[in-house]
């Protein structure tokens, strides 16, 4: 057999496009992988359709068997805002960047249900699916992707919400709205880095699972949800941007509500923070995903 | 290289138990290491080492040492005991596992059919499960469209493929996974016990399925614990011990190696445990036996002598016509015959509770040299209700030890026919009577 000498990555199956003209088989090299490997993103792209299929699965199954669906997605956002509208805006009478508690609180909520939901479902997504990882190939990094991509549906409705009440409380659109999907990028790669970290972790120690509830709450509460970022010293702001999450809800603020929350260059250190954590979790996730059939 | 579909050197793979506990001795020292512990787990579960994490020490090896080559178009049987690493190696074939050593090298797509429907999900339609199925199996998403129908008519579910198929029946769910499974079209195909799905003619349906799909010039790997189905789909068989190659070879006789090692299908089973024999209301398999003429439980039958099949069974509730049979099939898969239990003590009786044997004598001089597998039933009369059809119970082989007396007289070559009686011969002789 005349093995070409293939320069196969440690840790990778290499589908080598040895195309010749009569034939387009595909070879693989399987073999055991080492240290640092490689995101393989080519191998993502192939199984972009499965990808695909799991985001529409996810979408299809989450309201299944529930009476009023995809409302939910509405329900939550909008009762969370009620409950604070009532306790921080009316009775604490928190300040709100001067904009009517209730939109200012609901303006956050949307953006930040769909990072938290996104990082529940992607931490939890191996473990759903640790049936099909023990039984069959493919790129696992597609389960934690699709969770959190699928979470696009429930932002889209409860954004739909969010525009009614722009429309009600009389806040026209400016040009900063061009800003809006630099805002909800870093929402999904600030969800799907810490969801790869997480999912990932989660596979061998169900630990996890209770950890990310907790998680979750500690960072709604580093997040300008209930209360506006002036309250934050001064000094420490470049400190608290590093949660990129405040970017996004300042942003969002900025960008709907006209409030003078523009991030500003302060924005670069949340971005940062948002890249360093998705490509570590992604070299966490390659990097342990070798071992996820056999321990799942 | 054109010729070969796998070929793999040297595999091994390695698993992490946890090791033996160790015996502390003071109270200072269980706390200390107890205090410890989650830091150190956590320190090797952030450098990405899953096992260092989980404290699993151990090693074992899966499967070691492993090297063949599969030719493209080849459907090669996998056959060993339970634990042999059988599974494990259809995992790293497949990707799903990592080896820890060796390369394997594949020309082809790998589809696998490690178990039907992986990835079904109860709350979408018969029609979604197909698309998200085939998605998962590695089907584009033409291609499903392209085979839906065949799929659909396959799994004979046209009805109710809109509906959710958590309303569907457990047989109905698996015939439809087997049917996208069965209609994927990778050049190397892993196949793991899969036809052990539906009822007889279903089965039967999916084993023709994969002989097409096996003459269809594919690359098949086949594991099965139904060795008359090795030999009826595969031409060459690996034997797996222990995580290691011990033989490799034509399927018969690989098989016939296998059995007689007593590891296979053997000549007698046993069900001690009676929740779990196979049976129904009314009647219970316990054992089936395979006696050569001495009355001694054997596999290895002389083709000069007789031999008994031996059924033993339980009427739970009396008051019934019970109709116990054999149906004998060779290695081909062919069936020879099918014995009806004709004691006249017994026919056209009601039977009282009990436990019962009956037993069929095989005449000598009568089957062919190979390996035989029966298959025990046993059917209650009005209403006929099968009570329990166990295929593969016991299985022997017929040898000719070629001492000359045998239907052979003294031919040593291969003889075909799936029966070798012993027939009367005449012949009649007339001198010429010029010489």
């Amino acid at each position: 057999m005349a093995v070409q000498e293939e320069s196969v990555l440690p840790g990778q199956t290499t589908a080598k496009g040895k195309e010749t003209a009569e034939n387009n088989i595909p070879e693989y090299v399987i073999k055991p992988s080492h240290g640092w490997v490689s995101l393989n993103l080519k191998e993502l792209w192939e199984y972009r359709e499965l990808l695909y299929f799991f985001v529409w699965r996810d979408i299809k199954v989450r309201y299944k068997q529930t009476v009023l669906g995809a409302a939910w997605a509405i329900i939550v956002p909008f009762m969370d805002m009620i409950v604070f509208s009532l306790f921080f805006g009316y009775l604490a009478k928190m300040p709100s960047d001067g904009v009517p508690y209730p939109i200012w609180n609901y303006t956050a909520q949307v953006p930040w249900r769909f990072f938290a939901n996104g990082l529940t479902n992607a931490s939890n997504s191996l473990v759903t699916g640790a049936n099909m990882i023990k039984k069959i190939y493919f790129p696992r990094i597609a389960l934690p992707i699709a969770s959190v991509l699928s979470g696009f549906v429930d932002f889209l409705l409860a954004f739909a919400v969010l525009v009614l009440m722009l429309i009600y409380f009389r806040y026209p659109p400016s040009l900063a709205v061009l800003w809006l999907p630099y805002y909800l990028l870093l929402a999904f790669v600030t969800s799907l880095g810490a969801g790869l970290w997480l999912g990932a972790m989660n596979v061998q120690f169900r630990d996890v699972r209770y950890a990310v509830p907790f998680l979750t709450r500690i960072w709604y509460f580093v997040t300008p949800i209930v209360y506006p970022t002036e309250l934050v010293p001064e000094a420490l702001r470049p400190l608290y941007y590093i949660n990129p999450m405040t970017t996004v809800v300042d942003g969002f603020r900025w960008v709907l509500l006209g409030t003078d929350t523009a991030p500003g260059s302060l924005a670069v250190i949340s971005t940062v923070t948002a890249v360093f954590l998705l490509l570590t979790g992604a070299y966490y996730f390659r990097r342990t995903e070798r071992t996820f059939a056999d321990v799942a | 290289m054109n010729t070969l579909a796998i070929k793999a050197e040297n595999i091994g793979k390695q698993y992490h138990i946890a090791k033996e506990k160790r015996k502390y001795t003071t109270l200072r020292d269980v706390l200390a290491d107890k205090t410890k512990a989650p830091f150190r787990r956590a320190r090797n579960l952030l450098r990405g080492q899953a096992t260092g994490a989980a404290e699993l020490d151990e090693v074992f090896w899966a499967l070691r040492d492993i090297d063949f080559e599969v030719k493209q178009g080849e459907v090669v049987g996998l056959i060993g005991r339970n634990g042999a690493g059988k599974s494990t190696l259809l995992k790293l074939l497949s990707r799903i596992t990592e080896p820890t050593e060796g390369v394997i090298r594949l020309r082809g797509r790998v589809g696998s059919l490690l178990e039907v429907g992986t990835g079904f999900h109860q709350e979408l339609t018969g029609r979604e499960n197909v698309y998200l199925n085939g998605a998962i199996l590695g089907m584009q998403r033409e291609e499903i469209t392209r085979q839906f129908e065949a799929i659909v008519a396959f799994a004979e579910v046209e009805k109710f493929i809109d509906t959710p198929v958590k309303h569907y029946s457990s047989g109905m769910r698996v015939r439809l996974a087997f049917a996208v499974a069965a209609h994927l079209n990778p050049e190397i195909l892993l196949v793991d016990e899969v036809l052990a799905v539906g009822d007889a003619r279903f089965q039967r349906k999916c084993l023709n399925q994969m002989q097409s799909v096996g003459q269809s010039g594919r690359t098949v790997i086949f594991v099965s614990h139904n060795m008359s189905t090795i030999t009826r789909l595969c031409e060459r068989t690996i034997l797996l011990e222990d995580g290691r190659i011990v033989a490799d070879g034509p399927a018969h006789q690989i098989v016939a190696q296998y059995m007689a090692s007593g590891s296979g299908t053997s000549a007698e089973r046993v069900w001690s445990n009676p929740a779990r024999a196979p049976g129904a209301k009314v009647a219970r398999l316990r054992a089936a036996r395979v006696r050569n003429d001495q009355g001694h439980i054997s596999d290895a039958i002389d083709i000069r002598r007789p031999l008994t099949l031996e059924m033993e069974y339980e009427v739970l509730r009396g008051g019934y016509r019970l109709l116990p049979h054999f149906h004998l099939y060779n290695e081909e898969g062919i069936t020879l015959f099918t014995s009806i239990d004709l004691d006249p003590n017994w026919r056209q009786r009601d039977r009282p509770a009990g436990r019962y044997t009956s037993i069929a004598e095989i005449p000598a001089n009568f089957l062919a040299e190979g390996s035989f597998f029966v298959r025990t039933s046993l059917i209650t009369l009005d209403p006929t209700i099968v009570q329990f059809t166990e295929p593969d119970v016991v299985a022997f082989h017929v040898v000719d030890s070629m001492d000359g007396d045998s239907v052979r007289g003294d031919w040593a070559g291969p003889l075909s026919g799936v029966v070798r009686p012993c027939l009367t011969w005449r012949t009649r002789f007339e001198p010429s009577s010029n010489v």
